[in-house]
């Protein structure tokens, strides 16, 4: 090999066009497919839509990687970082469908213009602009906790969009159809772990009871409709997200009990913070992780 | 599919590529090529990802355009095809024999896909693969998660080995 480092041999193997591992540039996650928006619906509605979306699961999957060289064993790390590359890939096509929209909010005025739609929003909003609920931002807490909030984030997600197959935007439709079989792996491996622990030894009971205590106030933040859900619901686009709030009920109440855990009171619902970009600092922080090196170095390429 | 012999002769070169991640496997054998096709005089190109953050989309299409452009093609589109989502079986036959061979046990059969909720599953998986090693049925699942999304990890009872296996979706 005559190569001067292992980067430029992987060059080589690649047709030396400038590309090394996972590429120069990641391609937008739409090319090729029809973004056409169908009549009747605002496109101003869909992107929000999509950004809400989006947020739940790029926060969510920010968390997850963060039990990287942390988790309990090995197979366990895998297993939430591979929960965490399919909520990136769900959170890539959405805000990309936010951006074939034209909804980028403040974000296109700082990244340059070489930097595709999907990044652009991911790492050149502010915290404000973010719209994703305040179940995914919060801290993991323990793994006890960990599984609980990935229990109910996936029985939430999975039952929106187990609906949102139906929708009338072809594009949300078939993100949705190719999340499902995704999160319904969540759903049963963090319901397995929720089984494991809540009915195992006394300590795991008592960390999971308390997990479960941590994450159940939240529930709070993901039953009122925003205006923009209201909108889009009646197109036929979004679904009401009170009408997911009893088989999501149904789903948690069965799991807990089966794992001897007690099942707080159901939460006052109220409208989301989240959704209306009121988050806590722990966001703030999260997206310092997430966004420093875009924003310190916005023309990188790796 | 296209009748004209630019797609033909296309559609052979772009079924050589093989999958970055399970190098066995032409991008045909995993079913995520849809289609070739002319357009033209311009041959486009269909791919489906396997799993929404696959992250070897970028060198399929990659591989793809620079297999077709050292073939002659100059004029070269790929477009992603997200509907209907990519399913296990669309692994072809060869496909699986190749991936047996390569030590990675094939999917069964995918799950039925229904429209409505989605039942929970509280037990174990009653997924079952044959050991790629020694063949034998008694094989136990270690994890659901592997190195790639597409993959679970499975143990073998008889010989001990540990080997992946392609999980059903």
């Amino acid at each position: 090999m005559h190569e001067e480092t292992v980067y430029d041999a992987l060059d080589h193997a690649h047709g030396g066009e400038g590309q090394w591992a996972f590429g120069t540039g990641f391609d937008e996650p739409l090319a090729g497919v029809d973004t056409t928006v169908p009549t009747g619906i605002d496109p101003a509605d869909l992107g929000a839509y999509c950004l809400m979306l989006g947020d739940d699961a790029l926060v969510l999957c920010q968390r997850l990687t963060q039990w990287v060289t942390a988790a309990p064993e090995l197979e366990e790390e895998v297993a939430l970082a591979n929960c965490g590359l399919d909520l990136l890939g769900q959170a890539r096509l959405l805000l990309a469908r936010a951006g074939s929209v034209g909804v980028l909010g403040r974000s296109r005025a700082l990244a340059t213009d070489s930097i595709p739609d999907e990044d652009a929003l991911a790492y050149f909003r502010d915290v404000d602009e973010f719209r994703n609920s305040l179940l995914v931002e919060a801290p993991n807490g323990d793994f006890g906790q960990t599984v609980v909030r990935l229990l109910v984030a996936s029985t939430w997600r999975l039952a929106l969009f187990a609906r949102l197959r139906e929708s009338r935007d072809p594009v949300l439709a078939a993100i949705a159809a190719k999340g499902v079989p995704e999160l319904t792996y969540h759903r049963d491996h963090a319901a397995r772990w929720v089984l494991r622990l809540g009915d195992g030894t006394p300590e795991s009971h008592r960390r999971s009871q308390a997990g479960v205590d941590a994450v159940w106030p939240l529930l709070a933040d993901l039953f009122t409709a925003t205006d923009v859900e209201t909108r889009l619901t009646a197109a036929g686009v979004a679904v009401d997200p009170a009408d997911v709030r009893d088989e999501v009920r149904d789903v948690l109440t069965l799991v807990l009990e089966r794992a001897t855990l007690t099942v707080p009171a159901w939460p006052a619902e109220q409208p989301s913070r989240g959704r209306a970009g009121q988050h806590g600092p722990e966001l703030t922080a999260l997206l310092a992780d997430l966004q420093g090196l875009a924003r310190e170095h916005p023309a990188a390429t790796w | 599919m296209a009748t004209s012999a630019l797609g033909t002769d296309a559609r052979a070169v772009a079924a050589t590529v093989t999958d970055p991640e399970l190098p066995m496997l032409t991008l045909a054998d995993l079913g995520v090529l849809r289609d070739v096709r002319d357009e033209d005089g311009t041959v486009v190109v269909e791919i489906t990802p396997t799993y929404s953050g696959c992250p070897a989309m970028g060198v399929m299409r990659a591989d793809l355009v620079h297999a077709l452009h050292r073939a002659g093609f100059a004029d070269v589109d790929v477009r992603t095809v997200l509907s209907p989502a990519w399913s296990t079986d669309w692994i072809s036959d060869d496909g699986r024999r190749k991936l047996a061979a390569g030590g990675i046990a094939p999917p069964g059969r995918a799950p039925v896909r229904t429209s409505g909720p989605v039942p929970l599953s509280l037990g174990a998986t009653r997924r079952t693969a044959t050991c790629p090693q020694c063949g034998s049925p008694d094989t136990e699942e270690v994890s659901e998660f592997s190195a790639t999304a597409c993959k679970a990890m499975r143990r073998c009872r008889v010989c001990l080995e540990p080997f992946e296996h392609v999980k059903e979706i």
